[in-house]
C-alpha cells in the first residue's frame, strides 16, 4: 500500500495557515493522505500537530488555503454537506472525551442514534460487534468512562469513533499513556481495522514503534512548517537535525538494524 | 424480488441467494426488513449458496446483517460465493465477532418498588450526609486549630482573593435586591397602615424586619447561590481532575489550603453584607414613606431612633456567620461526592444551593424561636 500514486487522496491540505489570535501556529503547509494509508504527524511539542488535525476536521478556522476532505472544501459546505462528510470521519481524542454521563454502549450508539434509522435491537448488536472489534470485553459494556483505565478508554472511544463506519480515521495520539504492550497491541489493531474497514488513518503521534509498525508514510512537521513527507526509510536517511535526533536518538535504538 | 436480497435459478448450480447493492448502515432498515421477509421455498437444495458479488457497498452493519441471515439459516447455510477481498475479510472479522457473548444489561429495580427503594435511598443519603457534615466539620476545626497555632500557614493572600470574590462583588447585587424588598416590604405596610391612620410605625417594621430577619436572610441566600455553586463546582471539578489528590500527596491538607480560606472569607463576609443590605433595605423604606407615605426624611429618622436599639443590629449580625458557615460547609460536602461524570457535577452543585438555602431558612426560624425563648 505504501506509495501507492493510482490511489485518489483523500485529504489534500494546500498551504494551510492557521493562526490562534496574533500567533500563527500553522504557516503554509500542504500535504495528503491517500486512500487507504496510515499517516503520521511527527513534529516536537507545540509545533502544530493537533491544530493541524482541529484544523482539517473544522475545529478550528484556518485563515488562508484550502482543506479537502473526500475532494470538498469542508469550509465551502453547506450544513447539509457538513454533516455528510462529519458521517465518514471518525475522531479519536487524546483523552478519549468519551460522554462520561453514559455507558461505554450508549457512548458508541450514540452517533448511530443521531445519523442512522436503525432498529434499537440492531443498534445494540452493532455496537457490541463494535466493542469486540476493537478488543473490549463484553463486560465493559456496561461501565461509565469513569470506571474505566486508560487503555480501555482509548478503545471504548476508537469504537465510539468507528461508530459510523467512517471512511478516515483521526488519531490523536492513540498510544500515549499505554503500556509497550498495550500501545503495540494497539498499532496491530489500527492496521487490521484499516484492511477490514478500508479505512484512511490521519494518527498524530510521538511513538517511534507506531510509526514503525502501522505509519505507510510519515509527514513531519516543525515551527507550522512541513519539513519532510516520506517512508520511515527516507525520514531515517534524511540530514535535517531534529529528524537525526528523532529517528537516530537513544530511544530510537529499536528501529535500528 | 427485492432490491437486496434474491433467490435465482442458476443452470447447473441450482438455487442461489443473490446479494446486490449497496449493505450499509444507511439501507440497513430496507435490507434487515428484505432479509426477515425473505422465505426459501422447500424446493431449494439443503445447501444454499450464497452469492456476494453484486454488493457494491459493505459496511459492519451491512455484514453484520449478512451474517445474521447466514447464521439463521442453520443447517441450510452453504459457501458464500464470490466477493472482493476486503468484503470476505471484513465479513470473517464480523462472524467473529458475533460469536462474542453479550452480558445483558444491569436489571432495573421493578417499578412497584422504585417508589420505596428511592425512599430508602434518601434516608440513608440523610444519615450519610449528616455523618460527611461531621467528618468535614472535624476536618475544617483542625485545619483551623493548626493555623491559628502557626503550625499551618495562614495563607493570608487566598483569604483576601476569596473575600473579594465572595464578598465584595457581591455587594452591588445584595445592596439592589435588599433595596428593591425593602422598598415594596414599606410600600405593602403603607397600604394596610392606612386603614388604621398608623402609616407612621412603618418606620418601627421596616426597620426591624430589614436588621433582624429580611438583611441577614437575602444576603445569605444570594451568597449561597452565588458563591455556594461556585464552592461545590471548583472542588468537584478539581476532584475530577485529580487537583484535589496532586494536593494531598503533596502532604498539603486540601481542607487546609483550599476549604479553610473559602469559609474564612464567608463568616467574615456575610456580616459585612448583612450589614449592607439592611441599611441599603432601609433606604428603600425610606423613599418609599418618602414618595408614597408622604413621611418626610426628618420624621422618618426621627422616628427610627426611637424604634431601633443595638440589639436589633446585633441579633441580624450574630445569626450571619452562623449560616455562611452553614452554606460553606454543605457547598464543601457537595462539592466532595462529585465523582467522575460531568452529570454529576451538575447534580451537586444544584443540590449544593438547594440545601444551603433551605438550611439557612430553617436556621434562620430556630434562631427565631431561640431569641423569643431569652427574650432578645
Amino acid at each position: 500500500m505504501v506509495n501507492d500514486t493510482s490511489r485518489p487522496p483523500v485529504i489534500e491540505v494546500d498551504d494551510l495557515v492557521v493562526r490562534i489570535g496574533e500567533r500563527t501556529i500553522i504557516n503554509g503547509m500542504s500535504f495528503e493522505v491517500k486512500r487507504g494509508e496510515i499517516l503520521g504527524l511527527i513534529g516536537p511539542s507545540g509545533s502544530g500537530k493537533s491544530v493541524t488535525m482541529r484544523a482539517i476536521v473544522g475545529l478550528l478556522p484556518h485563515q488562508s488555503g484550502v482543506v479537502n476532505v473526500l475532494g470538498r472544501d469542508y469550509a465551502k459546505l453547506d450544513r447539509r454537506e457538513r454533516v455528510e462528510t462529519e458521517r465518514n470521519w471518525g475522531i479519536l481524542f487524546q483523552q478519549g472525551a468519551l460522554f462520561s454521563s453514559l455507558t461505554v454502549q450508549e457512548n458508541i450508539e450514540f452517533p448511530m442514534r443521531e445519523h442512522f434509522n436503525l432498529s434499537s435491537k440492531l443498534r445494540r448488536e452493532i455496537a457490541r460487534v463494535k466493542l469486540d472489534l476493537v478488543g473490549l470485553p463484553p463486560t465493559a459494556a456496561h461501565s461509565y468512562p469513569s470506571e474505566l483505565s486508560g487503555g480501555m478508554i482509548k478503545r471504548a472511544a476508537l469504537a465510539r469513533a468507528l461508530a459510523l463506519d467512517p471512511q478516515i480515521l483521526f488519531l490523536d495520539e492513540p498510544t500515549a499513556g499505554l503500556d509497550p504492550i498495550g500501545a503495540g497491541k494497539f498499532d496491530e489493531l489500527i492496521v487490521t481495522l484499516r484492511d477490514t474497514l478500508d479505512l484512511t488513518v490521519l494518527m498524530v503521534t510521538h511513538d517511534l514503534d507506531s510509526l514503525a509498525t502501522a505509519c505507510d508514510r510519515i509527514v513531519a512537521l516543525a515551527n507550522g512548517k512541513l519539513l519532510l513527507a516520506g517512508t520511515m526509510a527516507e525520514m531515517r536517511a534524511s540530514d535535517h537535525p531534529w529528524l537525526r535526533e528523532y529517528f537516530h536518538g537513544a530511544r530510537a535504538h529499536n528501529l535500528e538494524g | 424480488m427485492g432490491r437486496h436480497v434474491a433467490l435465482q435459478e442458476i443452470s447447473g448450480q441450482g438455487q442461489v441467494v443473490i446479494c446486490s447493492g449497496d449493505w450499509t448502515s444507511l439501507t440497513a432498515q430496507s435490507v434487515e426488513a428484505e432479509l426477515a421477509a425473505f422465505r426459501v421455498s422447500d424446493a431449494a437444495p439443503a445447501q444454499l449458496r450464497v452469492d456476494i458479488d453484486g454488493i457494491e457497498k459493505l459496511d459492519t452493519v451491512g455484514a453484520f446483517l449478512l451474517n445474521n441471515f447466514r447464521s439463521r439459516a442453520g443447517d441450510r447455510s452453504g459457501e458464500l460465493v464470490g466477493g472482493s477481498e476486503q468484503h470476505r475479510l471484513l465479513l470473517e472479522r464480523i462472524e467473529e465477532s458475533s460469536k462474542a457473548e453479550t452480558v445483558p444489561a444491569p436489571r432495573h429495580v421493578n417499578f412497584l418498588l422504585a417508589p420505596f427503594v428511592k425512599l430508602g435511598q434518601i434516608v440513608v443519603g440523610a444519615g450519610q450526609d449528616i455523618i460527611a457534615a461531621n467528618a468535614v466539620q472535624g476536618r475544617l476545626l483542625d485545619a483551623f486549630f493548626r493555623t491559628i497555632t502557626f503550625r499551618a500557614p495562614i495563607r493570608f493572600a487566598s483569604v483576601v482573593n476569596q473575600f473579594e470574590q465572595i464578598v465584595l462583588r457581591a455587594i452591588p447585587i445584595v445592596a439592589l435586591i435588599s433595596l428593591v424588598v425593602g422598598a415594596i416590604i414599606t410600600q405593602q405596610t403603607i397600604l394596610q397602615l392606612r386603614v388604621f391612620g398608623a402609616v407612621i410605625f412603618v418606620v418601627d417594621l421596616a426597620a426591624i424586619l430589614m436588621f433582624r430577619e429580611i438583611g441577614v436572610l437575602l444576603a445569605a441566600i444570594m451568597v449561597a447561590g452565588r458563591s455556594g455553586s461556585a464552592i461545590t463546582a471548583e472542588i468537584g471539578a478539581m476532584r475530577i481532575r485529580e487537583e484535589f489528590d496532586a494536593l494531598r500527596v503533596m502532604g498539603v491538607d486540601p481542607y487546609q489550603a483550599l476549604v479553610m480560606p473559602r469559609i474564612i472569607a464567608l463568616v467574615l463576609g456575610l456580616p459585612l453584607l448583612t450589614f449592607v443590605g439592611s441599611i441599603a433595605g432601609l433606604c428603600g423604606a425610606a423613599l418609599v414613606a418618602r414618595f408614597y407615605g408622604d413621611i418626610s426624611l426628618e420624621v422618618f429618622l426621627d422616628r427610627l431612633q426611637g424604634a431601633m436599639s443595638v440589639r436589633s443590629v446585633v441579633v441580624g449580625m450574630v445569626k450571619a456567620p452562623f449560616m455562611a458557615f452553614l452554606v460553606g460547609l454543605l457547598a464543601t460536602i457537595e462539592g466532595m461526592k462529585v465523582s467522575g461524570s460531568s452529570e454529576s457535577l451538575g447534580q451537586r452543585t444544584t443540590s449544593s444551593v438547594v440545601k444551603s438555602i433551605f438550611v439557612v431558612i430553617v436556621a434562620d426560624g430556630l434562631f427565631a424561636v431561640f431569641f423569643a425563648a431569652i427574650g432578645f
